[in-house]
C-alpha cells in the first residue's frame, strides 16, 4: 500500500511555489471548494507559501457543515426512538443538533452505531429483522452513489427495516450560487476531485462561460493542490476562463458512468436547504418515487421539527467564503471542537475546525487558548 | 497469534468442558471460579504465576522508592495483528512504571469477563499475558476474576496494576522539560492504532502492519545506564505522540516544536491514515517512549536507545522551545506551520 507519499514531495511543492511566485503579478481569490481540501492547505500550510494577495477561500464542500439543522434534528429524534438502529458515518456524531448530538443520544442509551459502509447499515437490518435500520445518508455526490446502491440492495434483497434518512447536496449549484450573491469575492475555482470522479466534468464549461471564472478540477494532496492553483493563477493571469483538469489520475470528463446510472435510478434533483447558506434550488437528492418506501423522513414520525441556530455562529457566512472562521467573534471562545456552535467547527472537513486545529496560535491570545482547554 | 493451548488437558473435572463459554457461576466464587483459576488461569500463567491464592499478596521489596501504576484495557477486538489484549494488559502497566524509571516487580491481574465469552479465547488472553509477563520479568502475584451478564460487557476486560523499583538518583517527571531540550522518540510511531484498525469491524483493509506491543523497561535501564540526566520519559499510547507532547508541555510550561519530516512513520501507517482521515501523531503506539533530554546530551542517549532492539529507530523529531508556551507546533514538510493538538476524543474515520 503506497498512494500518498509522492504527492506531497517537498522538491516537487518547492518548484510549484516557484512558478507560482514567478507566474503572479496581482492579488488573486481563489476558492478550493471541498472542505478535504481546506483541510489539505492548513494542514501543510500551503497559503502560508503563496504570494502575497494570492488568497484561498475556503467553500461549503464539507458536507457534514452543510447539512440542514432540520435534519439533524430529524437523525436525533429517530435515533431516539425504541427499537431503532441508527447508523452514521463517524463525524456525524459530534455536530451538534438544536439542542444536543447523537453520542448524547447514544450515552443515553440510544442504539446508535458507527458505520464505515452503508451496506454494513444494510447487514445490520439484515441480522436484526425485529429492529428498524435507518442510514444516515449525508454528503455530496463522492457518498451518494454508495447511499443509493444501499437502497437499491435493500429493494433487490426485500429487506423490509432499511431506510435513509436522505440529505444529499450536489456541488455545482452551491458554486453557482456563490457566484450569484452579490457579495462575492471568488475569482476562480479549485473544484472537488473526489465530485469529478464521479460526476464527471460536464456541468463546468456551463459556469466558466455564465461566471467567467477559471474551474481547474483539484485533487487533495498537496502537489495537487499547489497544481491546481498554479493553473489557475496562470488563466487569471492571461484573462482566460476555461475548465481544466489537474486530477486526470483519478477524474475523466465522463465520469463514472455505473455510478451516476445507480444515482439517476435510485434519486432524483429536489430543491434543498444548505445549513449557513439556505435554500439552493435543484442541489440535491431526495428518493425517487420507486424508492419512496425507503425514505426514513416517511417511515418515522419526525415532521413536527423546531430548529434552534445559535445566534453567535456564523458558519454560513465561512461557507460562502465570505469571511474566515477567526474572524467570527465566537472563534476560539464560546466555539471549540469540544463545544461547538456550528458544524464547521466539528467537522473534520470543517474550515472552522482546521484553523482552530492548525492555526490557533496564530488567531487566538495564547490566555485564551488555554482558557479554553482548561474548561 | 496461534491457539497452541490444549484444552483436553484442562477438563476434569466438569465445568470447563461442559461450558464452552463463559457462564455466570464462573465470577461466583464457588466451585467454577476456583476450577477457572486453577485450570485455565494459572497454568496459562506459566512461570511468570506467583499465587498463594491468599486474599492479598505478600511481596518482598527492596529500600528505595516505590512506582505504583494501575491501568484498564477494554481494547476491540481482543486479538489484533501483533498481540491480543493480553499481552497489552501486562506491557501497558510494565510500560507505565517504566517511564517513571522503575524496574517492574509484580503484577495484578483482574478480569471482567461477559457471559458467552468463549473459554477457548479467555485461554488465548492467558497465555498471551503469562508470556508477556515472562518476557517483562515480572511476576502475576494476585488477581480477581468477575463475569457480568451477557450484553453488559464486550468479551474480556482487564485491570492490571504492577508495583515498581526506582533506582536511586533517577528523577523523571514531565515537568521537567526546559527550553532547549532535544525530543526523541524510540521508533516508528502510530503502528498499534493502525494495526487494531485494520482488524476492526467494518474498516478492515490489507495491511501488514503489527502492533508494537513490547515492554520497555530494558530499553530505559540502557539510557539511564548512560549516566545521562533524562528529564522526562512518556509512552504515547492512547491520543499517541500529539496528546503526550501536549501534556508534557503542560506540564513543564514549555513549547514543543516538531520537524514533520523527522517524524519516523512506516509508509503503510502513513497511508492508511491518509485514507482514514487520521493523523499519525494522534495515533496509539504500545512499544514506544518519547524521551527529553537537555539536547548537549542528545546523542549519547539516542546511541544507547539503538543499540537496543526496542530502540533501533531512535531519532530525535524536536525540541523544546519558549516561543508558544504549553502548545506543541510542527513545521511541515512544505515548510509552513501547523498545531499540533490534542486529541478530543476516540478518532473517527471521516465521511469522504
Amino acid at each position: 500500500m503506497k498512494y500518498l507519499d509522492e504527492f506531497s514531495d517537498p522538491v516537487l511543492a518547492g518548484k510549484l511555489v516557484e512558478q507560482i511566485h514567478a507566474v503572479t503579478t496581482q492579488p488573486w481569490s481563489m476558492m478550493e471548494v471541498c472542505g478535504g481540501q481546506t483541510h489539505s492547505i492548513i494542514r501543510h500550510g500551503i497559503d502560508q507559501l503563496l504570494p502575497e494577495g494570492v488568497e484561498m477561500i475556503h467553500g461549503p464542500g464539507c458536507p457534514v457543515c452543510v447539512t440542514p439543522l432540520e435534519i439533524i434534528d430529524k437523525a436525533l429524534a429517530i435515533a431516539q426512538q425504541p427499537g431503532v438502529i441508527f447508523c452514521s458515518f463517524g463525524d456525524m456524531l459530534r455536530v451538534p443538533g438544536s439542542s444536543e448530538d447523537l453520542f448524547s443520544i447514544k450515552s443515553a442509551g440510544g442504539d446508535v452505531r458507527v458505520v464505515y459502509s452503508p451496506l454494513d447499515a444494510l447487514k445490520l437490518a439484515r441480522e436484526n429483522p425485529d429492529r428498524q435500520v435507518v442510514f444516515f445518508g449525508i454528503g455530496f455526490e463522492t457518498t451518494a452513489p454508495a447511499n443509493a446502491m444501499t437502497v437499491y440492495q435493500a429493494k433487490k434483497q426485500g429487506i423490509p427495516n432499511f431506510s435513509l434518512l436522505v440529505s444529499h447536496v450536489l456541488v455545482p449549484p452551491a458554486m453557482a450560487a456563490i457566484m450569484d450573491s452579490p457579495k462575492c469575492r471568488v475569482q476562480a475555482f479549485l473544484a472537488a476531485g473526489h465530485v469529478c470522479s464521479v460526476m464527471g466534468t460536464s456541468e463546468y464549461p456551463a459556469l466558466t462561460e455564465k461566471y467567467k471564472v477559471p474551474i481547474v478540477v483539484t485533487g487533495f494532496e498537496p502537489l495537487d493542490i499547489l497544481e491546481g492553483i498554479r493553473r489557475t493563477v496562470i488563466q487569471l493571469e492571461s484573462g482566460r476562463h476555461e475548465l481544466e483538469n489537474a486530477y486526470s489520475r483519478a477524474v475523466t470528463a465522463e465520469g463514472n458512468l455505473p455510478a451516476m446510472a445507480m444515482l439517476r435510478d435510485v434519486f432524483e434533483v429536489t430543491d434543498r436547504t444548505w445549513r449557513g447558506i439556505g435554500m439552493i434550488p435543484q442541489s440535491g437528492w431526495k428518493l425517487s418515487e420507486r424508492y419512496a418506501e425507503y425514505d426514513a423522513e416517511a417511515r418515522f414520525s419526525v415532521t413536527d421539527i423546531h430548529t434552534d441556530e445559535s445566534a453567535l455562529c456564523r458558519s454560513g457566512e465561512v461557507l460562502q467564503g465570505l469571511i474566515k472562521p477567526h474572524e467570527c467573534a465566537a472563534f476560539g471562545k464560546e466555539c471549540t471542537p469540544r463545544k461547538p456552535l456550528g458544524a464547521t467547527m466539528v467537522s473534520s472537513e470543517g474550515a472552522c475546525a482546521a484553523y482552530y486545529t492548525y492555526r490557533r496560535l496564530d488567531h487566538l491570545e495564547l490566555s485564551e487558548t488555554r482558557l479554553v482547554d482548561s474548561r | 497469534m496461534s491457539n497452541d493451548l490444549d484444552f483436553e488437558g484442562w477438563v476434569c473435572p466438569l465445568p470447563l468442558r461442559d461450558t464452552p463459554t463463559i457462564v455466570m457461576g464462573h465470577g461466583g466464587g464457588g466451585a467454577m471460579s476456583g476450577e477457572l483459576i486453577e485450570q485455565l488461569f494459572l497454568p496459562a500463567f506459566g512461570g511468570a504465576a506467583r499465587a498463594e491464592l491468599g486474599d492479598s499478596a505478600v511481596l518482598e521489596v527492596p529500600a528505595g522508592r516505590l512506582a505504583f501504576s494501575t491501568d484498564s484495557f477494554v481494547v476491540k477486538p481482543m486479538f489484533f495483528p501483533g498481540g491480543c489484549i493480553g499481552d497489552l494488559a501486562v506491557n501497558g502497566t510494565v510500560n507505565d512504571l517504566a517511564m517513571s524509571g522503575a524496574t517492574p516487580l509484580y503484577l495484578s491481574t483482574a478480569f471482567i469477563l461477559a457471559e458467552g465469552t468463549p473459554i477457548t479465547d479467555i485461554g488465548r488472553v492467558a497465555m498471551a499475558i503469562g508470556k508477556a509477563a515472562e518476557v517483562a520479568g515480572v511476576q502475576l502475584v494476585t488477581g480477581d476474576t468477575k463475569v457480568v451478564d451477557s450484553g453488559s460487557g464486550d468479551g474480556i476486560f482487564i485491570n492490571t496494576a504492577g508495583i515498581g523499583v526506582i533506582p536511586d538518583g533517577v528523577d523523571i517527571s514531565p515537568a521537567r522539560a526546559q527550553v532547549g531540550d532535544a525530543v526523541l522518540v524510540s521508533g516508528d510511531i502510530g503502528v498499534h492504532g493502525i494495526a487494531v484498525m485494520s482488524c476492526r469491524e467494518g474498516l478492515e483493509f490489507g495491511t501488514t502492519v503489527e502492533s508494537d506491543c513490547a515492554p520497555l523497561h530494558g530499553l530505559v535501564a540502557d539510557m539511564l545506564a548512560t549516566g545521562v540526566d533524562v528529564h522526562v520519559l512518556r509512552d504515547p499510547t492512547r491520543g499517541g505522540v500529539s496528546a503526550t507532547l501536549n501534556e508534557i508541555a503542560k506540564a513543564s510550561g514549555v513549547g514543543v516544536e516538531l520537524v514533520e519530516k523527522d517524524l519516523p512513520i512506516q509508509a503503510e501507517v502513513k497511508d492508511a491514515c491518509g485514507l482514514l482521515g487520521l493523523d499519525p501523531l494522534q495515533v496509539a503506539n504500545e512499544g514506544k517512549l518519547i524521551a527529553i533530554v537537555a539536547a548537549e546530551d542528545a546523542e549519547e542517549v539516542l546511541a544507547a536507545m539503538r543499540q537496543h532492539p526496542r530502540g533501533a529507530g531512535a531519532r530525535r523529531i524536536g525540541t523544546c522551545v519558549a516561543e508558544h508556551p504549553q502548545m506543541v507546533v510542527a513545521r511541515t514538510g512544505l515548510g509552513g506551520t501547523r498545531v499540533v493538538d490534542l486529541p478530543i476524543g476516540e478518532q473517527l474515520p471521516r465521511i469522504c
